[in-house]
């Protein structure tokens, strides 16, 4: 690890004045993945801010029932909130299914979503990777990529996003609060995060500099009939193979309305909204859930070893869709 | 063995380290601090084949805080050692990828880690081969295979027993590279003082250490001395020495301070061995009513340029069942891959998932009852080598695990059983390991205030070992366990065999017990009176086993298993796990029963998780962290239960025990593949049993 | 041929450490303490305070056995930079006993062989402590049935809260029962 300055940010403002003087620094959070990057050598930055200390680690709720989550916010403390298990299960339980208790106490709203990958090849740096070092090339995509993208990789790249409140967030179509050196602004969910193309290295539309301050999550009533289904190889504490986010509101065996995300899928938490707008009208029966699934992942294009994600995703976002039409 | 008022062996005791343990006291290698030590990280060669041109050392030894950089070029001169693996640094060739090509020493834990990061190598890479394949031109039959076996064995005539059998199964079976990965790390502190080494090592055995070292340095064995009273596990990458021993010892010579060094996690993927992948073709053939008349078992392995390892991957099936015409074999290729070593039941525990996977096959095929074929298919004696089994309870753990399972009322049909959305279904399979024992040599002591010390450089890595020798102590005195101290981990002590190959508390117990005879006759003759100096006897037990009677020794045991698969994701998860073991006389009931949970715990992981993945392109073992490599955690793991036969086997060793330490993770990985055919009418032959392999 | 740093790609300019004074309360004890802004909490208890409870298994956060409790909260000390923690209230194993007293996990640990090697233990009754916490302030977990109501610390809730710690001896059945019986 490369020696590097530590300075504590008392606000957002003078955090993000920090990063300008000091183009290589980066901001702490919990660091479970920023301390991690950095013993492997993936990250390098000759200073930290640490801006666990602003005061943004509230829930707080908006008037019209929506929420405002601190960026600073631990992530075993946005899952044990009540409002959020009541309004938002899938959100508390997207939460709880990641990482461990130690680390869920550690890591933080802001961090989650700025998670790096963790395919194999960017996290080893005596080896080529395109997004830790652009134009070096992907192993991946002739090597090991059994959990890595179905959907939206490129030649460049084909990792998966790792986190999996960020997938309930897609769903919920949450709205990140940025602090930047142009003053503050929002980015809607779904966009936050990018597509790989052939700027991999880039893993959000975020620009340098850029601190996220709080997450929004608007007011959805039937969030409150919501689920968050994760698959993983170990029973407990390991990444998503495939996950799956929902929300339905179902009325007279009718889809009046949903939101669903995949994870383990894409380059970022996937909004499945060809199924979204497949659903909406239809019956609430599993030959519809499969249909609109059948129709979200046709476009997919699986790679030599993970062909076995379509048939997964669809099986377990149907399965999903039916629970919650039985417990509405 | 002397009988006591009351014999402590058989009864239930805590581990005496417990309270050591819990309250953080205890402590491990890297855990001891010598004034002025210094830092050692060892970097990798980034190549699976070639040779090292140059390395810019002197770059390197100008960044903060850095003592030494060292590699080939500087390096001290070492001994050629039996294993080429520890001649480390001493010529520019790499093996494989992940070798040690130089160690930076610095003041430091983060300044030496920095320095090795930033370490410019310049290297003659040359194309590597790291695919183990049946076909390869580069596959050949090893002279014997670990420890000691026949390559290969026939009798009879296997094929054509095979082509006249009514039932066959001929399947081909896979297990993919697995790595021990001992919680603890392995580590070493090495001090010098003039012509003496002091190691505080992570070891399954101070002697064999020091007995490895010592000629490579060019010391008298007795100027090397290696500690090592707590270890943080092993499963057998403990028993050889790693090269990171050798890179320690060698940098605290070379920069004249003494120097801690941890093996990364991530290292320990290339450097501290791992278990061979196997592929494997089982044919069975059998009558009508299952009996077996023939069976051939082919096993195909890997090991490294720079050492033979040949895992003993079809010796269980030599012992288990009953049949004229049988046929084993192994074929081993070289590779440009990290060298394999022993790792929980090397041998048995992948070859058992073949077998006992193929006569689970056989069961469906003649529409058997699983249980019921292994015990039509019971030897009399040990079928290949005729010898009498010293005692032999398969039987007798199958039928009763069968009761205690609820197997009886049990429906064959495969993929009928819905819970929800879960498939249930059940498995058996059965297990064996040889009951070894080796010399080794203990003292014991008495002291004027009663107190007696039994002292032997044997190992505790988890097996509960301190507490059976103090129980075995304690009998053979005619005392209790709180007068006698068991003193282990240390070279400086009784010479002793390595915590491996489930022989451990065997072969220990054995010395101890003859050198606690003596102490207790020398006591008798002296009425009891304790000289103020003390009274010492030892004893070796070189003779005494070199003699021993031949006879077929074996635990046996069996393993069923329930599992559910999610029907939509292929997720498994075993339900209840029940092993019976007929494993001699069970010294401690409580550390026993950890030792078989633990073992089937290691199983269910092997069976469900486990994987090693070779990365072709650059030639190494890819998912080399906990992230990626996946062991069993907590949830996993539910309901686990083990019992046993009690055994009374008077041709063993002094207390009539058998090894408890393997056994558990023998059978279990067939026994859960095989509930899985059971839930889900579908065969994996290829382990892991992970979700993409069943979901539809 | 290859001709190119060990580990290619991350080039950046020499430095030389940054170090920072604090005090650390590890335990109720208060030390002063200079630290290279790199060190992890991890590593200044094992390598500076020679307070060794606290294992590396594995320093990237992927196996519990360094975990400890941070003003109350079970964290991992591998992933925690020390100059960050100069106003927390940190406690290891060595800090759970009260006095002589073992705390009830240490007793109920031994009592129930939940231990082989011992390497984890130290992290497994931090990470203990500080779930039965959770648990007792109504925190759901991964496998709690319904997220909205109040979750009930049965055997299954415990291996799930328990599955950051790594036992590779295969000792969890005895730990859920350790912490089961200390828990009920």
């Amino acid at each position: 690890m490369r020696p590097f300055d530590y300075r504590r940010a008392e606000d957002a403002r003078s955090a993000v004045a920090a990063l300008d003087e000091r183009p290589d620094a980066m901001y702490l959070g919990g660091g479970t993945n920023l301390v991690d990057l950095m013993r492997l050598g993936v990250a390098s930055p000759e200073m930290l801010v640490d801006v666990t200390r602003i005061s943004s680690s509230a829930i707080e709720e908006s008037a019209d029932g929506g929420l405002l989550i601190g960026a600073g916010v631990r992530n075993s403390d946005l899952a044990c909130d009540p409002l959020v298990r009541l309004r938002h299960p899938m959100l508390a339980e997207s939460v709880l299914a990641g990482a461990s208790g130690q680390i869920r106490n550690m890591a933080t709203v802001g961090g989650n979503l700025l998670q790096r990958t963790r395919c194999s090849y960017f996290q080893d740096i005596s080896k080529p990777c395109n997004k830790r070092q652009p134009g070096s090339g992907c192993p991946a995509r002739e090597g090991d990529h059994r959990n890595l993208a179905i959907i939206g990789h490129s030649s460049d790249c084909v990792a998966t996003h790792p986190s999996d409140m960020a997938v309930a967030l897609a769903a919920l179509g949450a709205i990140v609060h940025v602090e930047g050196r142009r003053g503050s602004r929002t980015v809607p969910m779904p966009g936050l995060h990018r597509l790989p193309g052939d700027e991999p290295d880039r893993d959000t539309v975020l620009e340098a500099g850029d601190l996220i301050t709080a997450v929004e999550v608007p007011a959805l009533s039937f969030a409150t009939r919501s689920h968050y289904r994760k698959v993983r190889d170990r029973a407990s504490f390991a990444f998503a193979v495939v996950s799956v986010a929902a929300a339905l509101d179902v009325a007279d065996g009718v889809v009046r309305d949903c939101r669903i995300a995949l994870g383990g899928v894409a380059h970022v938490p996937w909004r499945a909204e060809i199924a979204e707008e497949a659903l909406r009208g239809s019956a609430a029966t599993a030959t519809e859930f499969t249909r609109a699934a059948d129709l979200e992942l046709a476009q997919a294009r699986p790679l030599r070893d993970n062909g076995f994600k379509v048939p997964l995703a669809r099986n377990v976002l149907v399965r999903t869709l039916i629970d919650l039409t039985e417990a509405s | 063995m002397t009988t006591a008022a009351i014999p402590y062996v058989g009864s239930t005791m805590d581990r005496i380290e417990g309270p050591e343990k819990v309250t953080g006291r205890a402590r491990y290698a890297f855990e001891h601090s010598p004034q002025d030590l210094a830092y050692a990280v060892p970097v990798p060669a980034t190549i699976a084949r070639g040779e090292v041109r140059s390395i810019d050392i002197d770059a390197v030894v100008q960044l903060p805080g850095v003592i030494a950089a060292i590699w080939h070029g500087n390096a001290p001169r070492l001994s050629t050692p039996e294993n080429a693996e520890l001649a480390v640094l001493q010529s520019p060739r790499v093996a494989y990828r992940g070798q040690y090509i130089a160690v930076v020493v610095a003041e430091t834990l983060q300044d030496a880690r920095e320095a090795a990061r930033r370490l410019r190598v310049e290297y003659d890479a040359e194309p590597h081969d790291v695919e183990l394949r049946v076909d390869h031109p580069g596959m050949y039959r090893p002279d014997q295979v670990n420890p000691f076996y026949p390559t290969d064995t026939e009798m009879g005539d296997p094929d054509s027993a095979f082509a006249a059998a009514p039932i066959v199964v001929d399947a081909t079976y896979s297990t993919p590279a697995e790595h021990n990965n001992p919680m603890e790390p392995h580590a070493t502190v090495a001090l010098w003082d003039g012509d003496g080494l002091t190691l505080y090592d992570s070891t399954q055995g101070a002697s064999t250490i020091r007995d490895t070292l010592a000629p490579l340095f060019g010391l008298p064995p007795e100027n090397l001395r290696v500690i090592s009273p707590h270890v943080g596990g092993g499963f057998g990458s403990k028993i050889n020495p790693m090269p990171s021993v050798v890179v320690a010892a060698l940098a605290a010579k070379q920069v004249g301070r003494p120097v801690k060094l941890s093996v990364t996690r991530q290292q320990m993927f290339a450097v501290t061995g791992y278990r061979t992948p196997t592929i494997q073709r089982v044919r069975l053939g059998a009558d009508a009513d299952g009996r077996l008349t023939t069976i051939v078992h082919e096993a195909f392995e890997q090991s490294s340029r720079i050492y033979e390892f040949a895992e003993q991957t079809t010796t269980p099936t030599r012992v288990m069942y009953a049949a004229p015409n049988r046929r084993t074999s192994h074929r081993l290729v070289r590779l440009d891959v990290p060298t394999p070593t022993y790792m929980r039941a090397p041998g048995e525990a992948p070859g058992m998932f073949a077998l006992e996977s193929a006569m689970d096959e056989l069961a469906v095929a003649g529409k058997i009852d699983p249980v019921e074929l292994r015990i039509r298919n019971e030897p009399a004696a040990d079928p290949e080598s005729g010898l009498p089994f010293s005692s032999r309870n398969l039987v007798a753990c199958l039928r009763e695990g069968a009761r205690r399972f609820g197997w009886a009322d049990r429906d064959p049909a495969p993929g009928v059983r819905r819970r929800g959305r879960w498939l249930i279904g059940t498995g058996v399979a059965s297990s064996t390991y040889p009951t070894y024992r080796r010399p080794s040599q203990a003292s014991a002591r008495c002291d004027p205030d009663g107190m007696f010390t039994v002292r032997i450089a044997a190992s505790d890595i988890g097996t509960g070992a301190r507490t059976a020798l103090t129980q075995i102590a304690a009998d053979t005195l005619r005392t209790s366990p709180g007068r006698v101290r068991v003193e282990i981990g240390d070279s400086a002590m009784p010479s002793a065999i390595m915590a491996g190959g489930s022989m451990g508390t065997a072969s220990w117990g054995t010395a101890v017990v003859r050198a606690c005879q003596s102490l207790a006759e020398e006591l008798d003759r002296r009425y009891g009176e304790v000289p103020a100096a003390g009274l010492e006897t030892s004893a070796d037990t070189t003779e005494e086993i070199d003699a021993q009677q031949r006879f077929s020794r074996h635990a046996f045991g069996a393993q069923f298993a329930e599992v559910a698969v999610d029907s939509d994701s292929g997720e498994t998860r075993v339900l209840r796990l029940l092993g019976g073991f007929a494993a001699g006389r069970i010294i401690n009931p409580k550390t026993a029963r950890s030792q078989f949970i633990g073992g089937m715990t290691m199983g269910l992981s092997m069976a469900l998780l486990e994987e090693s993945i070779m990365d072709d392109e650059f030639g190494d073992y890819l998912n080399h962290d906990f992230a990626q490599y996946h062991i069993a955690a907590c949830a996993d793991v539910r309901d686990i239960d083990a019992f046993w036969i009690e055994e009374d086997d008077p041709h063993l060793n002094p207390m009539g025990s058998k090894g408890v330490g393997e056994i558990g993770i023998v059978g279990t990985a067939a026994a859960v593949a095989n509930a899985v055919y059971h839930a889900t009418g579908v065969r994996i032959r290829d382990l892991p049993i992970t979700l993409d392999k069943l979901v539809r | 041929m290859k001709s190119e740093p060990n580990t290619p790609g991350q080039e950046v300019p020499v430095s030389a450490p940054v170090m920072v004074d604090l005090r650390l309360s590890v335990n109720r004890d208060s030390y002063p303490i200079t630290v290279d802004t790199r060190e992890t909490l991890l590593d200044t208890l094992r390598e500076r305070l020679d307070l060794t409870g606290a294992k590396k298994g594995c320093d990237h956060g992927q196996c519990g056995a360094c975990t400890v409790l941070v003003d109350g909260r079970r964290m991992k000390a591998c992933l925690a930079l020390t100059v960050t923690l100069d106003d927390r209230e940190i406690t290891t194993v060595e800090g759970l006993a009260d006095g002589d007293t073992p705390h009830p996990l240490q007793a109920a640990f031994i009592e129930n062989d939940a231990f082989q090697c011992g390497y984890c233990t130290p992290g497994q009754l931090c990470s203990a402590v500080g779930m039965l916490a959770e648990a007792s302030a109504g925190w759901p977990s991964s496998v709690t049935a319904d997220v909205t109501g109040e979750p009930r610390l049965d055997d299954e809730e415990i291996r799930e809260r328990m599955s950051g710690n790594l036992c590779r001896c295969g000792a969890y059945v005895n730990i859920v029962a350790a912490i089961g019986q200390v828990a009920r």
